[in-house]
């Protein structure tokens, strides 16, 4: 299962409807090993396609870094589907290489750039396999657990 | 000569789950070649058909060797060579352009 916060899930909803009819992209960092998607960066979709995405390979890097030194990793993987269901493709499906997020699609098909909601889905892809899991949404995330 | 390679996520199974291991050789296909003799496998991760992997990046001192000549690309001791996989997708039409 997937909890965001509201501001989060209502910050994806916003990037995606705003960057449509081009796939919008991004990643909700969090601690390492937490599960917990604190931190919310959005991407440039470097395709510039309604058809496909990718993050530029410098700001890539530059991403990465900066999770690195902030001892966080990618909780969440988000991207939009702008025309079909959000379900990932074959080429979502072979180019998921973060085995341990969450991999987010929102379907912005039916109200594009205006108010109305999406299909805002989850699933973890891990070789190949894809499994829908279920979304909650909360007010704020509850206090981190101190080992 | 040393150079510190950092691994993926993805490709931690092939070295024993570290998150940088140490390599050589003077040019980025060298370091492969080595980075193969200890990591069996890794090779064909990186590589297809003689080449980088349309949706692997590969950066020598924060340097996307793309632009640094490809797998001619010159590493030397010291550097810091960073490995990671695109983050990519599409619909189901998306174009896996290059690939």
């Amino acid at each position: 299962m997937l909890t965001l916060d509201r501001a989060t899930y209502d910050g994806i909803v916003a990037h995606a409807k705003r960057d449509h009819p081009v796939e919008a992209c991004g990643i909700v960092a969090g601690p390492e090993g937490s599960d917990r998607p604190e931190r919310l960066v959005e991407m440039v979709n470097s395709a510039g396609s309604p058809t496909f995405y990718e993050f530029d390979s410098t700001e890539l890097l530059a991403l990465y870094q900066d999770l690195w030194r902030r001892e966080e990793e990618p909780v969440v993987v988000y991207h939009s589907h702008t025309a079909t269901e959000a379900y990932p493709s074959r080429t979502d499906i072979g180019l998921a290489n973060e085995p341990g997020a969450h991999y987010v699609l929102v379907g912005t098909q039916e109200h594009g750039n205006i108010q109305g909601p999406v299909e805002f889905r989850s699933y973890r892809i891990v070789d190949g396999e894809v499994t829908e899991e279920e979304v909650t949404v909360v007010d704020a995330l509850p206090p981190a657990s101190t080992p | 000569m040393a150079v510190e390679v950092r691994i993926p996520t993805i490709l931690r199974p092939y070295t024993g789950d570290q998150k940088s291991v140490e390599a050589s050789g003077a040019s980025l296909s060298a370091l492969i070649d080595d980075l193969e003799e200890n990591h069996p496998g890794i090779k064909d991760r990186l590589l297809e058909n003689g080449d980088l992997r349309r949706f692997v990046n590969v950066y020598v001192n924060d340097e996307d060797v793309r632009f640094l000549g490809g797998l001619e690309a010159a590493v030397s001791d010291g550097d810091e060579v960073v490995v990671l996989p695109a983050v990519a997708g599409g619909g189901p039409d998306g174009l896996v352009r290059g690939a």
